[in-house]
């Protein structure tokens, strides 16, 4: 059964992809691109938080949500028109909604003058006067879990009600319990409560997923019907719902019209059998009647639920099979609903990956076993061992699809830092994204957040020019972020440009110097000048914002991207603005490696970064400088690098050794030569962390098991050219053995 | 992992008491997760010399720390005799490479005795104390000073 707080935890849940809905929908309204539906949808979201925070007892968060629901209930109503201010004072609502839910989630109250700032200001340009209620806020919904007393029911001088109530699947799918909703319509009044039975299939055509329930309530109570609607008003739309009072006539008939609900005439119910009551002893009864149908419960356990209620059911099936043909069960029509999905907790994910580097590490192990065994060269033990690599393969990529995800929701957090930063920042700017479709691991994606949003901030704020500014070089007045994604050979490539200033490399160099990063003589390229940008404790802004500038910034960013494996670059033309660019693995798990081997170690190389491999002739090579030499590759001089002594595992090469050259890319900059002595395979291999039990290692990305069980060191061959460029040559300190 | 009829006495700690070196070592038993046989580390480039490479322990990349070594003593030979302790210090997983366990000693708190001024700094900042059984002089192994100077490389 579902706890108390795992429900909690799926309202915040629901709650962060309603608050991005609500945004989208809003940036919709500002572009003018929106149809009467983005606004229903924007007024749906905030309604649906306001009724999960109800049940939740999050008082200042209904609150805020009531009000910013009554001004887009305006919105809807056509009372208001979306103009730039009043979606501006919108957008602004919703990202304090976004903070205050947030807030609610880590358990800290929210800030109540912020909040009624923040809707007050809303409220102005809604044209309302602030905190002018109609007629009183009565919100007070049932917190779940809460005390129900039956004591108080049954007042005489009341009126008389029949509702019909039948929930869609789609009530139990967002975890509504209409039992719930039957003891708070119990609390109006004196109520007898029937549940339609006729239309409950036999016991073995049960469907878990499916809604057969259904309840004819006759409840006499001095409420009035909108308080009776009220209380399913959360699952209005999703439910049929009929409100009638059969002692005033007819005429008096007041349906509601839920937006897929199809209310039949009441004269329907008279000619049904009568099922057996279900008095106000509601807890009980209702619960284990409900079980049985209920969606939410699993296979094993509606079984065991049919069996405990098997003479109940037995009682029911005459009447079922007499009324079924006639009336196929309601849910089955609502099945077409949104795609479906289920939500996984990451920790299992994470345990598959793991398992399934297991499996790769034992059957590369297993295949190593067979082909050293006499016996190899059976036909059929080849063909199935082949079958099992590619099995193994598919698994994982079908794994690693389930990890990966679109970076929408990431960039779409973008367009808030970009308002909040032009706004602080007394720019006016507009973020444009492309490829928001580009699935991404994760992992990535989390850890992505915190360094895109420095760099758009970053962007904002030194890039970008003041609007007047903008003018007078001939330039829009909105300055434009454009952040995009895509994947390129085996990596993906995030950029963030903008149209703004560009670097000024002038200033830069000034204030390198200044802050004594750099000596006052050195010549830089541009690229280098670029650079300096990304060294701890430099920051150009003349004057400290709040934002960006306090001197945690690009190197922050470099070294979080550096941390997953990835890159950063960045371009620059005077005038015409500035291009970031992260370039990233596709996934922290398994890569496709290169097994080689060098001073009697093996280790691995990424196949992604191998441009081909080749044994050179001693001709082309040519030494530069003491230690340093070039490999000439069909005229193109590359950097030689012995892998052995650059991971300081030999000082010397003895015949035989680094006769095979691996050249590889090296970032931006080219391609690199590499002496290794052997190559052993090719494939795929789990990559293992060295940074938990040691740390990280300069020219190593990581490490990885073998097939025969031992470890080899994963090559990151950028890292190790500025090893090799920047270190001395350490001295040997093991002898090949 | 304790030995049945284990005496709950919060005053007497189990040791895992071990050779090396030709010297007798102990480390708490609480931070020992298991003891295994000898296997062929990978080596590890800019590795301090005490460290001796990482090895595959079910999945996990450990490394292997040659404790002698590490303690200024001289290396131990390569033998397919010699024993991993594997150890967890803070939150790491390391491997200590010595020569043979020899014992699992139960003593109390008062028989552990400060480490005597005259041992060397680098013996010392290492040892937590002594304790003394049956003419042996057995070393308590603070092990979490083993691994400072291992994040300084890693670093």
């Amino acid at each position: 059964m579902v706890g108390f707080s795992d429900l909690k935890e799926i309202f915040f849940v629901e709650a962060d992809e309603l608050l991005s809905a609500l945004e989208s929908g809003l940036r919709a309204i500002q572009t003018g691109a929106h149809g009467g539906d983005t606004v229903n949808a924007v007024f749906r979201a905030v309604h649906s938080i306001k009724g999960g925070a109800g049940a939740f007892d999050l008082k200042a968060l209904v609150g805020f949500a009531h009000r910013f629901e009554t001004v887009l209930d305006d919105l809807r109503a056509g009372r208001l028109q979306p103009e730039a201010a009043l979606v501006n004072a919108l957008l602004l609502a919703s990202d304090h909604l976004a903070d205050m839910v947030s807030a609610c989630r880590q358990g800290l109250e929210t800030d109540a003058q912020a909040d009624e700032r923040i809707i007050a200001h809303l409220e102005v340009h809604a044209g309302r006067l602030p905190g002018a209620e109609e007629e009183g806020f009565t919100f007070d919904p049932l917190p779940l879990g809460g005390g129900f007393s039956f004591a108080d029911i049954c007042a005489p001088s009341e009126r008389t009600y029949l509702i019909s109530f039948r929930p869609h699947a789609s009530v139990y799918a967002s975890g509504h319990d209409p039992a719930l909703l039957l003891r708070d319509l119990c609390a109006l009044g004196d109520a007898e409560v029937k549940l339609e039975s006729n239309e409950l299939p036999q016991a073995g055509d049960f469907d878990p997923g499916q809604s057969y329930l259904a309840w004819t309530i006759s409840i006499a109570t001095d409420s009035s019907v909108d308080e009776i609607r009220k209380i399913f008003e959360f699952i209005d739309g999703a439910c049929e719902l009929e409100i009638s009072e059969p002692n005033q006539g007819d005429a008096d008939q007041n349906p509601i019209d839920g937006e897929n609900a199809t209310t039949h005439p009441l004269g329907n119910l008279a000619v049904l059998p009568q099922p057996p009551l279900v008095q106000t002893n509601l807890p009980e009864s209702l619960s284990s009647e409900a079980a049985v149908a209920l969606p939410t419960a699993s296979a094993s356990q509606t079984q065991s639920l049919i069996a405990t209620e098997a003479p109940n059911l037995a009682g029911m099936s005459a009447q079922l099979a007499a009324s079924k043909a006639a009336q196929p069960p309601s849910a089955t029509l609502n099945a077409a609903g949104p795609r479906p999905t289920i939500r996984v907790d990451i920790d299992r994910v994470d345990r598959l990956v793991d398992i399934l580097g297991e499996l790769v590490i034992h059957q590369a192990m297993l295949t190593e076993a067979i082909e050293q065994s006499p016996g190899f060269g059976s036909v059929e033990v080849d063909r199935s061992l082949d079958q099992l690599r590619q099995l193994s393969r598919q698994i994982q990529e079908s794994v690693m699809a389930i990890r990966a995800q679109p970076v929408k929701p990431l960039f779409d957090r973008m367009h808030r830092i970009v308002r909040e930063a032009s706004m602080a920042a007394g720019k006016t700017a507009r973020l444009v994204t492309e490829g928001e479709a580009t699935e991404v691991d994760k992992t990535i994606i989390e850890r992505l957040a915190d360094p895109l949003t420095h760099m758009i901030r970053n962007s904002v704020d030194h890039g970008l020019e003041v609007s007047e500014r903008r003018v007078s070089l001939g330039k829009s007045p909105e300055g434009e972020i454009r952040l995009s994604a895509a994947h390129r050979s085996g990596r993906i490539v995030i950029t963030v440009q903008d149209d703004g200033a560009g670097i000024d490399r002038n200033k830069v160099r000034q204030v390198a110097i200044e802050k004594g990063l750099i000596s006052s003589t050195v010549e830089l390229s541009p690229q280098e000048i670029d650079g300096l940008l990304f060294l701890p404790g430099f920051s150009t802004a003349s004057e400290v914002s709040n934002l960006s500038g306090r001197g945690v910034g690009m190197d922050v960013v470099r070294s979080e991207i550096t941390g997953l494996g990835g890159r950063v670059g960045i371009s620059s033309q005077r005038g015409q603005g500035t291009i970031l660019t992260i370039s990233l693995p596709l996934t922290l798990a398994v890569l496709d490696g290169m097994v080689f081997e060098v001073a009697g170690q093996t280790l691995v190389l990424p196949v992604s970064t191998i441009i081909e491999t080749l044994r050179p002739d001693n001709v082309l090579r040519h030494s530069l400088g003491n230690s340093d030499s070039v490999l000439d590759v069909r005229g193109r001089c590359l950097p030689l690098i012995d892998v052995g002594a650059a991971l300081g595992f030999r000082t010397t090469l003895s015949p035989g050794q680094g006769e095979i050259v691996v050249v590889v890319e090296r970032g931006d900059e080219g391609a690199l030569a590499l002496m290794v002595d052997g190559i052993r395979d090719q494939r795929q291999v789990v990559i293992k962390g060295l940074e938990a039990n040691y740390g990280q290692i300069p020219g190593i990305a990581a490490a990885t098991v073998l097939g025969d069980g031992s470890v080899a060191l994963i090559l990151d061959p950028n890292d190790l050219a500025t090893v090799v460029s920047t270190v001395p040559r350490p001295p040997i300190q093991h002898a090949a053995e | 992992m304790r030995p049945s009829g284990y005496a709950t006495d919060p005053d007497v700690r189990e040791l895992v008491a071990f050779k090396t070196a030709g010297q007798d070592f102990c480390i708490d038993i609480l931070s020992v997760r298991e003891i295994r046989g000898w296997s062929r580390p990978a080596l590890l480039p800019h590795a301090p010399s005490y460290v001796q490479g990482v090895i595959n322990l079910r999945g996990a990349v450990v490394p292997i720390l040659d404790l002698a070594c590490r303690l200024g003593l001289h290396s131990i030979e390569n033998t397919d005799r010699n024993v991993i302790i594997v150890a967890a210090i803070q939150s790491r997983i390391v491997g200590l490479l010595v020569e043979a366990v020899t014992d699992i000693l139960s003593v109390p708190a008062a028989g552990i005795q400060p480490t005597p001024d005259l041992a060397s700094e680098v013996t010392r900042s290492m040892l937590k104390g002594v304790v003394v059984q049956e003419e042996r002089l057995i070393r308590l192994l603070d092990v979490a000073q083993l691994l400072p100077q291992l994040e300084d490389v890693a670093a």
